[in-house]
């Protein structure tokens, strides 16, 4: 009897496995892990593309984007995507040349809770510095007015709220506080963390918005798509040209509209505090991080095709879900980019 | 013979799988003391006392995570557990019958709760009841202590360490309960028959016998409250500094870890979160000793009486 069963497990083991490598050979899967933000795209994408190419299927772990640059590092998988670029030290130690591969870009907004203020608020970069800096106390402070005239501002102290767990947003955030702010840049400067000089921390977006709309007088920083699913109010903020722009899509993309003259070659750029009338200026781009030489040939091909197919064909996925399009001048240069990948 | 050899082998087989527990504590401590020795190189005992977290200049010290974990867990034992051991005496011996059962099993409920469910409470309700009606209070009338003190934002250590209270009372009372119940009936007879009052035989009788057993209740407590990451990373304000106002936000070492991992870019910064994981085994492991050791001593006097 024991033997029988024995024989029997034997047996179907064996023709599942038979069946296993056959279903393999038929589906190529690629698996890519890193950055959270761009997960609701990515997610996107990866079900539309199996309709257009059913032999080869996706697996993306949002990790986060320091997961993907160690992953990808270390070749465990076959694509990784960052909300930052890798250092100059870091892509040293990368065993190949490795492209950042500009996939979408996304804004953060200013986000406060101020129900006595009759108007939306405006902020010019050095007093939005100065707050987070901890150096303006108070919504009456005499800097917040000259940006909200006629709003009624009251003397309430200000309480600053930010991301408490490593983020792209915050990644995004400080960058942009580190470019308009020398004091800033010496104090603080960028990271996905960062030592706060004042504030509370809250874990994710859902954690900052859930400070932010429960204690008034605060002031915190989301995802534009975050702010806008969850109605939150949200600041004008003042850009190089002068203008207060409020936070969207077509504002999203004029910013990296007004980064493309300097674009640099390997497209390692922040998008914060570009040229351009009407730029959104805390914005980032988020990328897909792949080697130039690929291993597999059969699975660079597939990763290649799908890459050229996202930003172009890809990129009308993105309103929907609330991230800014490439405009179509970069998706050419990025196109280059990606035919430059050897298979 | 044939059981004989049954018999070996499954003591062997017992031995095997109870080695192999220690054997992986080793090779945990072992793995994190790898992976933590580029920072433990960069500070050494500097990481211990002093109080910079700053990820950007890579400039660490882990003091404040350290003083947040210690105290939010004392905090929290301070206040669970003469609720916990009212719970327990009640329903050990006070209750009725009726009422027993289905009272303990609600209690044993709150354990099964997730953790991020009580986060989300804490952000919702607890805070913005501590802010708005708790702090207020307690500032009005003990404002004069430095503990009660400072803006009111909520969340905090105060807030934590009320969620972490209510996190462990579960475990203590149901263990201080079921330990409660082996106290022999004859101890308590017996100060009922010297004329001691209800509150006399439980006092006397029930709690000195159960000495330590309800340490033994209270040591898994602290445990739970010192690893608890995901609701006190939501309601303690993850700022890393060391105040001494209730009011203040604060941070510990398993939020630290559960925030900045997945984001920590460059092999310092992850090397210093891993030295955190292993400064926070170290603390787990100093807190059991001194408890287990504390045990030993309070059940050899009861034996020596």
């Amino acid at each position: 009897m024991k033997r029988k069963i024995l024989g029997l497990t034997a047996g179907i083991l064996m023709l599942s496995l038979l069946c296993g490598t056959a279903w393999a050979k038929k589906i190529l899967l690629i698996n890519g892990a890193g950055a959270t933000f761009p997960y609701p795209l990515y997610s996107k994408w990866f079900y539309e593309y199996t309709k257009v190419d059913p032999t080869v299927n996706f697996n993306y772990q949002s990790i986060g984007s320091g997961g993907g640059q160690r992953q990808i590092l270390a070749k465990t998988v076959d694509f990784g995507a960052s909300d930052g670029p890798m250092s100059d030290e870091q892509l040293q130690k990368a065993p190949g040349v490795l492209f950042h591969i500009p996939m979408t870009a996304g804004a953060v907004v200013v986000t406060y809770n101020l129900p006595q203020a009759s108007e939306k608020l405006k902020f010019s970069p050095d007093v939005l510095a100065d707050i987070f800096l901890g150096k303006i106390k108070s919504w009456n402070d005499p800097r917040i007015s000259l940006d909200n005239r006629g709003v009624y501002l009251p003397n309430e102290n200000i309480i600053v709220v930010h991301r408490s767990d490593g983020s792209g947003t915050t990644s995004i955030f400080t960058d942009y506080l580190s470019s308009v702010s020398a004091a800033w840049k010496a104090k603080v400067g960028k990271g996905t963390s960062v030592n706060w000089p004042v504030g509370l921390g809250g874990k994710g977006n859902e954690g900052v918005a859930g400070l932010v709309k429960q204690t008034q007088g605060s002031i915190g920083y989301v995802e534009l798509a975050y702010a806008d699913n969850n109605k939150l109010a949200y600041a004008d903020i003042k850009n190089s040209s002068g203008n207060f722009i409020t936070p969207s899509l077509e504002s999203t993309s004029a910013a990296v509209g007004g980064k493309l003259n300097s674009m640099p070659d390997d497209f390692r750029v922040s998008l914060v505090n570009p040229d351009g009338a009407d730029a959104y200026p805390i914005a980032g781009l988020t990328w897909i991080l792949a080697y130039k030489n690929q291993d597999d040939s059969q699975k660079g091909e597939k990763l290649v095709e799908f890459l050229l197919w996202a930003i172009s064909e890809g990129q009308s996925y993105s309103s929907d879900l609330l991230y800014a399009p490439l405009p179509e001048s970069m998706v050419r240069k990025i196109e280059e980019k990606i035919n430059q990948i050897v298979y | 013979m044939k059981i004989k050899s049954a018999d070996l082998w499954f003591k062997k087989a017992a031995a095997i799988l109870a080695l192999s527990a220690a054997a992986l504590v080793i090779l945990l401590v072992c793995s994190m003391a790898y992976y933590a020795l580029p920072a433990i190189r960069k500070f050494g005992l500097h990481f211990l006392h002093t109080s910079t977290w700053d990820p950007v200049k890579e400039i660490f010290g882990a003091l404040p995570f350290i003083y947040g974990t210690v105290i939010s867990s004392a905090l929290a034992l301070l206040m669970a557990l003469p609720v916990s051991l009212g719970i327990a005496v009640y329903l050990a011996e006070l209750a009725p019958c009726c009422l027993r059962e289905p009272l303990s099993f609600l209690i044993e409920l709150l354990a099964a709760i997730p953790s991020v469910v009580y986060g989300l409470w804490g952000i919702f309700f607890l805070a913005p009841f501590l802010r708005e009606t708790v702090q207020p209070f307690l500032f009005r009338y003990f404002g004069f202590l430095p503990l009660f003190q400072g803006e009111f934002y909520g969340v905090g250590m105060l807030s934590a360490a009320i969620i972490l209270s209510i996190m462990i009372i579960p475990t203590i009372s149901s263990i201080s309960r079921e330990v409660f119940l082996t106290v022999p009936s004859a101890q308590r007879e017996a100060a009922l028959a010297l004329g001691a009052t209800r509150w006399e035989t439980i006092r006397l009788a029930v709690l000195g016998y159960a000495r330590s057993g309800v340490l033994g209740a209270v040591i898994l407590g602290l445990g739970r409250a010192l690893g608890e990451t995901m609701a006190v990373t939501m309601v303690i304000g993850n700022r890393p500094e060391i105040s001494g106002s209730l009011f203040a936000p604060a941070y510990t070492m398993a939020s630290v870890i559960a925030n900045e991992f997945s984001e920590a870019t460059t092999d310092l910064y992850l090397s210093a979160l891993i030295e955190i994981g292993f400064i926070l085994f170290f603390v787990t492991l100093i807190i059991n000793i001194a408890a287990r050791a504390l045990i030993w001593r309070v059940s050899a006097k009861i034996k020596a009486k």
